[in-house]
């Protein structure tokens, strides 16, 4: 029988976690920071250590029940109320009601006159004494290099610092260091020397205008901790980090079925429709109809009272509104029930990283059951540095493991046979659904086909869809269109005609 | 209208000669106590009796240490004559004392 206890096999304990609040970063670290040691975090300027270390203390103090002390040597009174605000808190609302003390340490920046022997018990006598006014749990030290420009002393300061960590940790306080990140040390003076139980970086790069923010947990000891790098957003809750979910393939396959919102549709696919929790992906060229697809599944779902999520990175809310209402979907009485949700953004607004913790901290808040992406192609121009691909597989491993059903807009181009960037994405989806435009005849006309479908026997005949005022129509059975079998097999067939 | 006698008032030499020093300790550590003894022979010496010292021991009040801004221990606060002045250490380096709090008397 498992123990209580996470034992490892060596038979010691795990180290005891305190929870931060901050999204994502629970979960990375499986509980937090360590129970009452000194966690360093470190990163250039701007890169969100006040902000992380601000947010430890605030929801310390406010969902977990323990006091904070901020020593701030920066002199930022109004950096640390500003932060302290965009978390939706009053800093000196906090402080009244012995939730948060801030001291602030002023460091004289010409170096004070040493004559003699000395060590930093001021600072100690403070800490202390904050400490004790609010019977403080967590500490944050903001940013302790900064005594490294008023101390001239460095000796002192060192071995004055190991005692300062020394003491929280046998104050049983729990304590967040900040520091500046050095060029050939991970922090400006070194100071990860003297943390030995937990490191993280935080990263702000801009590459090719667009910024993304990551985090790293450089060393957390007793913990098998992920190495990668978590892309993480600031946004108007805070921080929230994007965790990799599931690195092995459990997700469960439901069995469930839910409909396409056409009718046709269903039919083509056992006469059922989609399997619940599985990924699909619409594809076509311009005009084909794809948006109309997505907003007829999604109606289709609101109407059994689902909530569904809409991402849209090409049209405004109100123009897939209006768009909509043109072929017979009224979707907007879906959004007054609070059933429907659009998030509009541009692709280029933020990295890839950043547009996955959105959708993340969304998926997270509405709970939704159905997620529509419209479309991803836009996502393709930001790659940058990070594929487009890898965000995809986190993305739809994130949606399976919450078995959600979701469905994934693509642009395709005249003549390409629909290989590139849905070739790099199609194996990620059970299904896919491509659209088409063509002239046999003289006449044009719009076909749709089920190009795949794992786990069920759909139809793999093409048939016309019909948009109309009335709606979406699939209408007859296509002869001449090729045999929808594999990408190539299509193609090589359409250019022989 | 009576004027102001110069009488009522300090002469303005013999003000700026007074000098206030606050010495902030932390328990009667060997360098606190250190600091007390070498601040006393460098005001004997140096100002002749127009000083006083106030010792702070923050063990007791720590929050004094605030409004000073005291980070280390011994730290040495020539409140008057302005301007403010701040050392650190034991005081075992006259000549940084005398340099770093400026005590020159005003002639």
């Amino acid at each position: 029988m498992p123990s209580a206890k996470a034992k490892s096999k060596a038979g010691r304990t795990s180290l005891a976690k305190t929870p931060t609040g901050i999204q994502g970063l629970d979960e990375i670290t499986r509980g937090g920071l360590p129970k009452g040691r000194v966690t360093l975090v470190c990163g250039k300027a701007g890169c969100g250590k006040s902000l992380l270390a601000m947010e430890f203390l605030v929801h310390g103090a406010v969902e977990y029940g323990e006091p904070g002390v901020c020593i701030d040597f920066e002199e930022t009174e109004e950096k640390l109320t500003a932060n302290v605000a965009s978390l939706g808190f009053d800093l000196h609302e906090l402080s009244k009601h012995k939730k948060l003390l801030v001291d602030y340490v002023a460091i004289d920046r010409s170096q004070i006159a040493e004559t003699g022997e000395y060590n930093l018990d001021g600072l100690f006598i403070r800490l202390a004494h904050a400490v004790k006014a609010i019977k403080a749990k967590r500490v944050v030290l903001d940013s302790v290099e900064a005594l490294f420009s008023g101390i001239a002393d460095s000796a002192i300061l060192r071995s004055e610092l190991r005692r300062l960590f020394r003491w929280l940790e046998d104050q049983k306080l729990t304590a967040i260091v900040t520091g500046e990140a050095g060029t050939q040390t991970l922090t400006r003076h070194g100071l990860e020397e003297y943390i030995a139980d937990c490191v993280i970086s935080l990263d702000h790069r801009v590459t090719e205008q667009i910024s993304t923010r990551r985090l790293r947990i450089v060393k957390y000891r007793g913990t098998s901790h992920g190495t990668d790098e978590y892309p993480f957003l600031i946004g108007e809750e805070g921080i929230s980090v994007v965790p990799i979910t599931s690195l092995v393939l459990t997700h469960k396959a439901l069995t469930d079925r839910i409909s396409t919102g056409i009718a046709t549709l269903d039919e083509m696919m056992e006469g059922k429709g989609f399997f619940r929790g599985s990924s699909v992906l619409v594809t076509g060229t311009s005009g084909t109809g794809k948006s109309s697809v997505a907003a007829n599944f999604t109606s289709a779902a609101c109407a059994r009272g689902e909530q569904c999520l809409y991402f849209t990175f090409e049209e405004s809310p109100s123009q897939i509104l209006r768009n909509m209402r043109s072929v017979g979907l009224n979707l907007e009485r879906w959004v007054k029930k609070g059933l429907l949700h659009f998030n509009a953004m541009r692709p280029t607004s933020t990295g890839l990283e950043g547009h996955l913790a959105v959708i993340h901290r969304l998926i997270s808040q509405l709970r939704p059951s159905v997620v529509v992406v419209d479309p991803i192609t836009n996502l393709v121009s930001v790659s940058g540095s990070y594929d487009i691909k890898s965000m995809l597989v986190r993305l739809v491993d994130f949606l399976k493991v919450e078995q959600i059903t979701s469905m994934f807009t693509n642009l395709t181009f005249a003549g390409d046979p629909q290989e590139r960037t849905a070739a790099a994405v199609s194996s990620l989806m059970d299904t896919w659904i491509v659209l088409r435009d063509s002239k046999p005849n003289g006449r044009p006309r719009r076909e749709l086909y089920v190009l795949k479908s794992r786990g069920m026997a759909h139809s793999r005949e093409a048939r016309e869809l019909i948009v109309s005022e009335r709606g979406l129509e699939l209408g007859l059975v296509l002869r001449d269109h090729p045999p929808a079998t594999t990408v190539e097999g299509a193609s090589v067939v359409a250019a022989a005609k | 209208m009576k004027k102001k006698t110069a009488k009522k008032r300090q002469p303005k030499t013999s003000r700026s000669d007074f000098f206030i020093l606050r010495l902030y300790i932390a328990g009667q550590t060997p360098n606190s106590v250190a600091a007390i003894t070498n601040l006393k022979k460098i005001c004997e010496e140096k100002l002749h009796g127009k000083y006083r010292i106030e010792v702070v021991d923050l063990l007791e009040k720590p929050q004094l240490a605030k409004g000073d801004q005291i980070i280390a221990i011994p730290t040495l606060v020539r409140r008057l004559p302005p301007p403010v002045k701040k050392i650190i250490g034991n005081l075992s380096k006259t000549e940084s004392v005398i340099v770093g709090l400026d005590l020159q008397p005003a002639r």
